[in-house]
């Protein structure tokens, strides 16, 4: 399973296009497919954001940060800065 | 106690006969498990009140430890340990534990761990179950919040899953102390490692983790990772073991962070195996759970800062109007038993015991009422899970100033009194966020300037109106409480800039499910805030406040002794009456005592910001606490106890300085406020602060910051306003 993408990979996709979990619109549902920053990702994959999970946007603090994201099927809400957010990145 | 608890199989009818006896000591196990499983609320049904507060070695973090009789013959010491996620610690706190489970040898070391497991939530909190069972310790899996688990309806195959994990699993409801029982039958026996391993190191990080483990003499792979993995965090190594593991780390090109999180992911797939095995979950609504309703409401971008409004306008209203009456009864108390005791006894002993004990005494009992409802409201505002949403409302709003959204608690706490708010900060996981919110909270106004702010403003601020609707009085104290706030953003600001943080702070947190406060919670959290407050910071409040008595009580030589016969000369021949002439005594008598003698050696540095020698001594007194202020002052301007609030006006404006004009001008009144607005003078903040920090660099920066910046602050206002 890759988790992290290699430098190599980053040029060649191109970062700009890759949508992560910050950028989900309200109630939309995304699928992990990798977490970007590496100490973050422990952070992460601890508290379940393991990639092939659905993460679905819920709300969004009143000044556009903090985020709340629900995630997988048990349905549990994790808040995260829009910063944590961006290094969760989506499956197209 | 020790005698009771026995290991042999003939008093304990239910210890199985496997094991070998380890001495006459009792069981000791570990509670663990994920923040928000119901940890604490187990502990409490296991303990009850039979529960102390300590701390662990070298680390600021409170452990929680306490007895439960498990059955008749058998006591077990029962620590708490702090809510993680894994054993990989990413705070502090969370370091505690794997101080705790690495060290075989440690005498605190548990026979066994309860892991504690939501149930609802399984996926994510078997995690650090499927770590514990790796390290080989003896484990009993308590399945909480099965009610809750059932209304998602998740449907757990116990059998299969107690034979997946080969451990004990009781299915339990901690909050109703359902379960309970069960657990501690399966608790009294003497438990085995468990049979199962979940996970395995990579076949190609076997010769390093095997060198490691014969190196160190340890019990398993799994462990001997872990020591590659954190040797630099782990307390009991020597500097010779840790340069040896770094050797040892770099020689094998160790990547720690890609380890760990390979690790993670395969136990994922491993849980995912066994759940696919043993739970189905039908669901049973398409609704959205509730807690999310709640959310759109609690959290709405208007309606969300209303709610928080006025939840924090009940909590004032509590903390300055209920507890009145509590604490109105706690002054009358220990004036009436002053007074008894003054009006049956007579000799220095007595005056030092009422007023420098029992004085003192009453300024540590009088905040219970404050303290006890703060802490109150605290935890059913925790307890329900609203302060999650707090936190999350207000991150964005204070991450400019350094602080984070968990930093408002302790703020708006410190409006009532610094020393709970300083406490509350415990639950900021970041160490510099939570020490920039511990070094600025006693900015925030606290309850004890009220009575001096309301004496100045009363003396030079009009009572009229302003604006047509706001009152010109109110305007000015709301002024001081912004200025107070603002100082307090504006240092954190100082602060964020010149801290290096430790560590990587997280904001990244999990919102517990909106539910009922569990009373019996918040009723021990009040009563151990409480304990905490009247036996650490009440010593110092005692001490210091019978030092004071003595230097306000006593003089250098006889100089008290002349002062007192000059005044009662000047009685007969002005024909004063009785009160008169105990008042003017009294004022004579303070002016040369000690205490006297230093207000006096004070003016000189205090002449610049347009103070006397009488409000040096009361700046002096009000270091122990600044209400004292008040009564200081009513003492040095020779008002009797009893003088209302009128007849201390009327005497503060009654003064005059040397060329007969009223001493207190409006420059001194404002320099004296603002003085008052940032002076750090309260010794049980220093006291908590010292307690929470455990450092003395923190008080004593507070005291040299808040001091400083009173007198500079001070000496422009009255400058510019003289």
């Amino acid at each position: 399973m890759s988790l992290f993408r290699r430098s190599s990979q980053i040029i060649a996709a191109g970062v700009a296009a890759r949508r992560s979990a910050k950028d989900l619109r309200v109630g939309e549902t995304g699928t992990i497919c990798c977490l970007e920053d590496p100490e973050m990702a422990l952070k992460l994959l601890e508290m379940g954001c393991v990639p092939g999970v659905k993460v679905r946007l819920s709300g969004r603090a009143p000044f556009g940060d903090p985020l709340m994201l629900v995630l997988g099927d048990q349905e549990y809400t994790l808040s995260v800065r829009a910063s944590e957010a961006a290094t969760i990145l989506l499956k197209e | 106690m020790a005698a009771i608890v026995s290991n042999s199989a003939t008093a304990v009818p239910l210890a199985p006969q496997t094991g070998p006896a380890t001495g006459p000591r009792p069981l000791r196990i570990a509670l663990i498990g994920n923040p928000n499983s119901g940890k604490t609320s187990l502990f409490n049904q296991l303990t009850g009140l039979n529960q102390k507060v300590g701390n662990f070695p070298g680390v600021t973090v409170d452990r929680k430890s306490g007895f439960a009789q498990l059955t008749p013959a058998q006591r077990a010491e029962i620590v708490d340990l702090p809510g993680t996620y894994s054993l990989y610690p990413k705070s502090l706190d969370e370091k505690v534990i794997t101080d705790l489970l690495y060290d075989r040898a440690a005498p605190s070391y548990p026979d066994f761990v309860v892991v504690t497991v939501d149930a609802s939530n399984l996926r994510r909190s078997l995690l650090l179950f499927t770590q514990l069972g790796d390290l080989g310790l003896p484990a009993v899996l308590a399945l909480n919040m099965m009610d809750v688990a059932e209304r998602h309806g998740v449907n757990i195959d116990l059998p299969a899953l107690e034979r997946e994990l080969g451990v004990p699993i009781i299915p339990m409801n901690a909050r109703n102390g359902i379960g309970i029982a069960a657990l501690k039958i399966v608790m009294a026996q003497r438990l085995d490692a468990p049979p199962v391993r979940f996970w395995q190191p990579d076949e190609k990080l076997l010769p390093l983790v095997r060198q490691i483990r014969y190196y160190f003499d340890l019990h398993n792979d799994y462990l001997a990772l872990h020591y590659a993995q954190q040797y630099r965090h782990i307390s009991f190594l020597s500097a010779d073991d840790k340069a040896h593991l770094q050797e040892l780390t770099q020689q094998y090109g160790f990547d720690a962070t890609a380890q760990q999180a390979a690790e993670t992911i395969g136990r994922y797939d491993r849980i995912n195996e066994i759940l696919l095995e043993t739970v189905t979950v039908v669901r049973t609504e398409t609704r959205e759970p509730v807690s999310n309703r709640i959310d759109k409401v609690l959290t709405h971008r208007v309606g969300g800062y209303l709610i928080f409004l006025a939840i924090l306008f009940l909590l004032f209203q509590a903390i300055f109007a209920w507890a009145q009456y509590p604490m109105d009864w706690i002054d009358q108390g220990i004036s009436a038993l002053s007074a008894a005791i003054q009006a049956n006894f007579s000799g220095p002993l007595v005056r030092l015991l009422t007023e420098g004990v029992l004085a003192g005494l009453g300024g540590v009992l009088i905040f219970i009422p404050q303290i006890a409802l703060l802490f109150g409201f605290l935890a059913v505002l925790e307890e329900t899970g609203y302060m999650a949403r707090v936190t999350f409302l207000m991150d964005k709003l204070m991450r400019p100033f350094g602080l984070s959204g968990k930093s408002v608690v302790p703020l708006i706490s410190g409006l009532a009194c610094a020393v709970p708010a300083i406490m509350g900060a415990r639950t900021i996981e970041s160490w510099k966020d939570r020490m920039i919110t511990i070094f600025v909270t006693p900015l925030m106004s606290c309850s004890a300037r009220i009575p001096v702010y309301t004496v100045l403003v009363a003396l030079v601020v009009p009572d009229q109106a302003a604006w047509g609707i706001f009152n010109l009085r109110g305007v000015a104290l709301m002024s001081l409480y912004l200025l107070g706030l603002f100082s307090a953003l504006g240092s954190a600001w100082v602060l964020k800039k010149v801290l290096k943080a430790r560590e990587r702070s997280y904001f990244i947190m999990e919102f517990p499910v909106y539910q009922w406060p569990r009373w019996k919670n918040v009723g021990l959290t009040i009563y151990q805030k409480v304990q905490a407050f009247v036996l650490q910071a009440g010593r110092v409040i005692v001490a210091i406040s019978v030092l004071l008595w003595v230097l306000a009580s006593y003089g250098p030589g006889q100089k008290q002794e002349a002062a007192e016969a000059q005044v009662r000369q000047e009685a007969t021949a002005q024909n004063w009456d009785a009160p008169e002439i105990s008042r003017r005594v009294a004022s004579a008598r303070l002016e040369n005592s000690y205490a006297g003698s230093f207000g006096h050696a004070l003016e000189p540095a205090i002449r610049p910001l347009g103070y006397d020698w009488k409000i040096g001594i009361a700046l002096l007194t009000s270091f122990a606490a600044r209400e004292v202020f008040v009564g200081t002052i009513s003492t040095i301007y020779s008002v009797g106890q009893d003088a209302d609030m009128g007849t201390l006006q009327q005497k503060l404006k009654a003064e005059k300085d040397a060329n007969g004009q009223p001493f207190f001008t409006p420059a001194r009144s404002f320099s004296l406020l603002v003085f008052y607005v940032f002076a750090m003078q309260c010794m049980s903040t220093l006291a908590v602060t010292y307690r929470e920090t455990k450092s003395w660099k923190w008080p004593l920066g507070q005291l040299l910051y808040m001091t400083g910046l009173a007198y500079v602050a001070a000496f422009v206002v009255y400058q510019v306003l003289a």
